[in-house]
């Protein structure tokens, strides 16, 4: 197992140096020169004179050769010193620590969302295959999957403004200050994303359960004489939920995208509002900084599901 | 009859026994829709959006950027069907017009990275050696990221329009049809028919376009058709954040910006481009699903 751990962990480090360079590359070497784009503004025709372009390039270390300045940049990244967002004139740190939270209390609650709905009902179609129940569920999960999320979001929002008079809250509270009013406004928010990524998990969760009660040890267990319930829930659903950790690790790292368009539509001053605030106003230090750390939490949620997987099946480790 | 060479006479009969070729791609569709029902739904349903798309100047009953002050957010009658917006703009034909946005992005930008992914993936395959780790580096880095996520870097990076979406999309999906189709050729390559043409002295490219590249298509077809549908949902998100397609009127630009403001009041507004945008992805998800298991021998006979 230690083998597997140094292994994993030390293939991480090259990817995660290779998605530093795409992004430098793609937000810093594809747009030019940065400098003019942000003096610009988002529709580029902003006044700005010469010097301030000058001094501001001077600022952001533009005049550098480019290897220089992305091995400053990732030096920054590390100390987690990101610069200063343009557009607010403050550290882009400070605004990540301040919005990250937010962000995890969403993920959270999605995550308990998520399994809470999608895992017992892939269990229910599973046992009830081929009936109208197994069709409808099966029905759902494909038109989760269909239903963009921010759709879905503006459904749930129509839906509470017309039957309950819920409104998305003007401020935000965080769980540890007031849990009762944190789970009020996020519960939500977190529905909404939950149902449109449970598709995914709901039918592997089908699947799989399936394939497991074809194996021979299922039949060995119904053949002596077990009441179906425990074939199930002790011989079959254990082992099928071992691939299921995995898909539902995969949907944390897509749940981080839904992340900013559930915040947007729900007015959650979370980390994906404030990329799409820094997206709007072309802000190219930060949206660099934030889509650089949106990437790494995918790729540690990645990892970290590649090693839950290995410490769940020994198979695994010896590959 | 008699005079004629024997090679000619035992040419005829097959040739009038074997069915003209449009029949036999009939006669498979016809299989295809009765076999899938849901496929069948599929194709249906793609066709009524494409048939909209195409002819939407024609069919859409108003201009969609009429604006009209006096009837502004107007609910669904028999003047306005869909009803109006916040600005007074038909929203029937606001929604047939959006069909254009996400059914052009939908298929040129899945048939720009099938084409560069094939090319990408067989070339890597066939040469293997530095060129292959290079672009698979740069390919892992590239799938690292989550799709939407990539995407807005990309529109970030290259300023937000039409163009630059398509663009976008197409980086964004090179990579997945890049590993599949470099997967399949690396054992298509060890085939003996393969190495009979090398043995005759074939050129390289020849081999690769030829000889590998048709026989990766059934794979090829399977991701690109499965992609479209999550190519079609990020530029409606896109457009929704307001990073995508802005000057176009496109479904998901329909539901963003002061939208928000009024369609709690006015559901319509947003309720039809929605549900056509969810109806267009539906079909080509389902028909992607049904291509796969008609195409994939392995789900050949599973259910």
């Amino acid at each position: 197992m230690r083998k597997y751990v140094i292994r994993r962990v030390l293939l991480f480090i090259p990817t995660l140096v290779g998605v530093s360079i795409v992004i430098f590359i793609i937000l810093r070497v594809i747009p030019g020169d940065i400098a003019s784009i942000i003096l610009g503004g988002p529709s580029g025709e902003g006044a700005y004179s010469l010097e301030e372009l000058e001094a501001l390039r001077e600022q952001l270390g533009l005049n550098r050769p480019i290897v220089v300045q992305y091995l400053d940049w990732a030096w920054g990244v590390i100390r987690g010193d990101l610069g200063d967002s343009y557009l607010l004139s403050r550290p882009i740190s400070d605004e990540w620590r301040r919005q990250f939270p937010v962000t995890l209390q969403l993920a959270f609650f999605t995550a308990l969302v998520v399994s809470a709905i999608a895992i017992p009902i892939g269990i229910l179609a599973a046992i009830k295959r081929d009936t109208w129940l197994d069709v409808v569920l099966r029905g759902w999960a494909i038109l989760g999957l269909a239903a963009p999320t921010f759709f879905v979001a503006i459904l749930f929002i129509l839906g509470l403004s017309l039957y309950f008079r819920w409104l998305p809250p003007v401020g935000f509270v965080n769980m540890w200050d007031d849990p009762a009013t944190s789970f009020q406004q996020l519960i939500f928010p977190a529905i909404a994303l939950g149902f449109s990524s449970n598709g995914l998990l709901l039918r592997m969760t089908r699947t799989q359960l399936l394939e497991v009660m074809g194996e021979d040890y299922v039949r060995t267990a119904r053949a002596k004489g077990l009441a179906e319930r425990i074939v199930i829930w002790r011989h079959a659903v254990r082992n099928a939920l071992l691939p299921i950790v995995t898909i539902g690790g995969f949907q944390i790292g897509g749940l981080l995208s839904g992340t900013i368009v559930i915040e947007t539509v729900f007015n959650i001053p979370g980390v994906g509002l404030g990329l799409v605030r820094g997206l709007n106003a072309r802000d190219l230090p930060l949206i660099q900084a934030y889509i650089l750390y949106f990437a790494a939490m995918a790729l540690a949620v990645n990892l970290i599901v590649d090693l839950t997987y290995a410490w769940l099946d020994p198979r695994i480790r010896y590959n | 009859m008699a005079r004629q060479p024997e090679g000619t006479i035992l040419q005829q009969p097959l040739r009038a026994q074997a069915p003209a070729r449009w029949r036999i791609y009939l006669r498979a569709f016809s299989r295809f829709m009765r076999t899938k029902p849901l496929g069948a739904i599929g194709v249906v349903l793609i066709v009524m959006f494409v048939l909209l798309a195409v002819t939407a100047p024609s069919v859409s009953p108003r201009d969609p950027a009429e604006i009209n002050a006096y009837n502004i957010l107007a609910s669904p009658t028999g003047e306005h069907l869909f009803g109006t917006d916040m600005l007074g703009r038909d929203m029937l034909s606001r929604t047939i017009w959006g069909s254009r946005v996400s059914i052009f992005v939908g298929l040129v930008s899945m048939l720009g990275a099938s084409i560069v992914g094939a090319i990408l993936g067989v070339t890597s395959a066939y040469f293997v050696g530095k060129f292959d780790l290079i672009v698979q580096r740069f390919i892992d880095a590239l799938t690292a990221f989550p799709s939407l996520l990539l995407a807005m870097a990309l529109v970030a990076a290259f300023g937000s329009s039409f163009y630059n979406v398509i663009a976008a999309l197409v980086i964004v999906f090179t990579p997945r049809i890049t590993r599949v189709v470099r997967s399949v050729a690396l054992s298509i390559k060890e085939m003996p028919y393969v190495e009979s043409s090398r043995a005759i002295g074939a050129a390289d490219l020849r081999i690769m376009f030829r000889h590998i590249l048709p026989n990766t298509f059934a794979s090829l077809i399977i991701v690109s058709s499965g992609l479209i549908g999550s190519a079609i949902v990020i530029e409606a998100s896109l457009s929704f954040l307001g990073v995508g397609t802005t000057n176009l009127v496109s479904w998901g630009g329909l539901l963003s910006g002061e939208v928000m403001q009024f369609f709690t009041a006015a559901p319509w507004i947003v309720l039809f481009p929605g549900v056509a945008l969810t109806l267009l992805v539906f079909g080509v998800n389902v028909l992607g699903d049904a291509l796969r298991d008609v195409l994939d021998p392995r789900l050949r006979g599973r259910n």
